[in-house]
């Protein structure tokens, strides 16, 4: 107890493990992977139980299920138009895989996949891919008239096209750093202040007094718990909505 | 977003205070990209992410879908079945109207007969009446006549009994019939007897 008192191990709780067993450890699936395997049951059960009742007034979890795949539907038909329809189980997937993931995390002894940006990163490169490769299907090499707005003057060009060009380039890194940044930090605070709970009701100095005390950290991450549930929304549906925008961008050029 | 950003920027000093001051040594464990659990990782995510991408928009969304359409389709056909027995409706109101209206106008027509023929009937019944009755007052007047100069003829050999007696008592002598019977007729010319 009183080792552990003195370090605050906040980054610890990012270190990949395999998971399953030797079985898993043989093919390197990490608890990483395990907890997206989960996700992904979850979203499936809650898709496919959902569907199951097809009442006409549905229930809670026909309820839940409807309003996802309405909610994500719309945001796509509004964002992209009509064309967005086609993006719909993409972007669907992508939503509910973020907000899952951000959820999960939240457990006690889980994992959050969304803390590793080589998974934001990996995300946000099929989105970036996604993306490109459907506005050059759609516009061919028109396609490239994107990085030099129509109307602008000529003579700004030199200026325009790489600074287009970056800001293009930078959509992943914006992207995936955003998700991954909001979601270590969230989980770094849980492990500071629940130290700190630890190291207050552990100290010898503060006696009785540290573990009145340790109620701060206490309430501290309560309150922290409801700001990263809101948080784990906030993100996902940014993640989503950025990749709206983005297929927007694909199939209209601005 | 902007609250988020603080607090992402003050987390982030935390950690790199807190947390770099006791994992110096190691470093984040999201950037250790000679893991390689790490690139396992991302393997692994490529693999399940495609398939919950197939799975999803290949068997689970279009449960969904279908429940939504079927849900529709219901509805539409509840508001047009609604629709129908409302115009029905309208039209069953509009024939009782109309079936209303007509009964009514054949029942003033009717009246309007029934009075018609009434009056009729009382109008040639009261001709009927009234030529009776003219017929049986020229009758009476008839008769009334008949007897009337039945009686003036009368009136006249009365006052010449009455005046033959007068005279015969008053001068004892009988009375000249000629005489008496001119003078009568004189006097009932003067009264417009004769």
């Amino acid at each position: 107890m009183a080792a552990e008192a003195h370090t605050i191990d906040a980054l610890g709780q990012f270190k990949l493990t395999t998971a399953l067993g030797p079985l898993g450890a043989s093919v390197n699936f990490t608890q990483s992977n395990l907890m997206m395997v989960i996700s992904g049951l979850l979203i499936l059960g809650l898709m496919v139980l959902g569907a199951r009742p097809q009442a006409v007034v549905p229930g809670r979890l026909q309820a839940l299920a409807e309003m996802a795949y309405e909610g994500i539907r719309k945001m796509c038909i509004d964002q992209i138009g009509d064309e967005g329809k086609a993006f719909f189980p993409f972007v669907f997937t992508l939503f509910m895989f973020v907000l899952i993931g951000n959820l999960l995390g939240l457990l006690p002894f889980s994992f959050t996949y969304t803390s590793h940006i080589a998974v934001t990163l990996t995300l946000a490169l099929t989105v970036i891919v996604l993306v490109t490769v459907v506005a050059l299907r759609i516009h061919g090499l028109h396609f490239f008239s994107y990085f030099f707005p129509p109307g602008a003057p000529v003579l700004l060009a030199p200026i325009i096209v790489p600074v287009e060009i970056i800001s293009y380039l930078s959509r992943p890194v914006s992207l995936s750093i955003r998700l991954f940044a909001n979601m270590v930090a969230g989980h770094v605070m849980f492990e500071v202040f629940a130290s700190f709970i630890l190291m207050m009701a552990a100290s010898q100095a503060l006696g009785s007094f540290g573990v009145i005390g340790a109620v701060g950290p206490m309430a501290l991450n309560v309150a922290l718990m409801g700001f990263e549930l809101l948080v784990a929304f906030l993100q996902a549906y940014v993640f989503a909505i950025l990749t709206c925008i983005y297929l927007h961008d694909a199939v209209h050029l601005h | 977003m902007r609250p988020i950003g603080l607090l992402t920027a003050a987390a982030m000093s935390v950690f790199t205070s807190v947390a770099l001051a006791a994992e110096a040594k190691e470093g984040m464990p999201q950037l250790d990209f000679k893991n390689v659990l790490l690139k396992s990782q991302v393997v692994w995510l490529v693999i399940i992410f495609a398939l919950l991408y197939v799975l999803l928009s290949r068997w689970a969304l279009p449960k969904i879908g279908t429940v939504l359409e079927k849900r529709a389709s219901t509805i539409e056909g509840d508001l047009n079945a609604a629709r129908g027995a409302k115009a029905s409706a309208d039209a069953a109101v509009a024939e009782l109207t109309a079936k209303t209206r007509e009964a009514h106008a054949g029942a003033q027509a009717a009246i309007a007969n029934a009075v018609d023929a009434a009056k009729a009937a009382a109008a040639s019944q009261t001709a009927m009446l009234t030529a009776r009755l003219d017929a049986q007052l020229a009758e009476a007047e008839g008769r009334i006549n008949v007897a009337r100069n039945a009686a003036m003829g009368a009136l006249r050999q009365v006052a010449a009994e009455t005046a033959s007696v007068v005279v015969t008592r008053l001068t004892g002598v009988a009375a000249n019939a000629s005489a008496v019977d001119a003078a009568i007729g004189s006097a009932l010319t003067a009264r417009g007897l004769a």
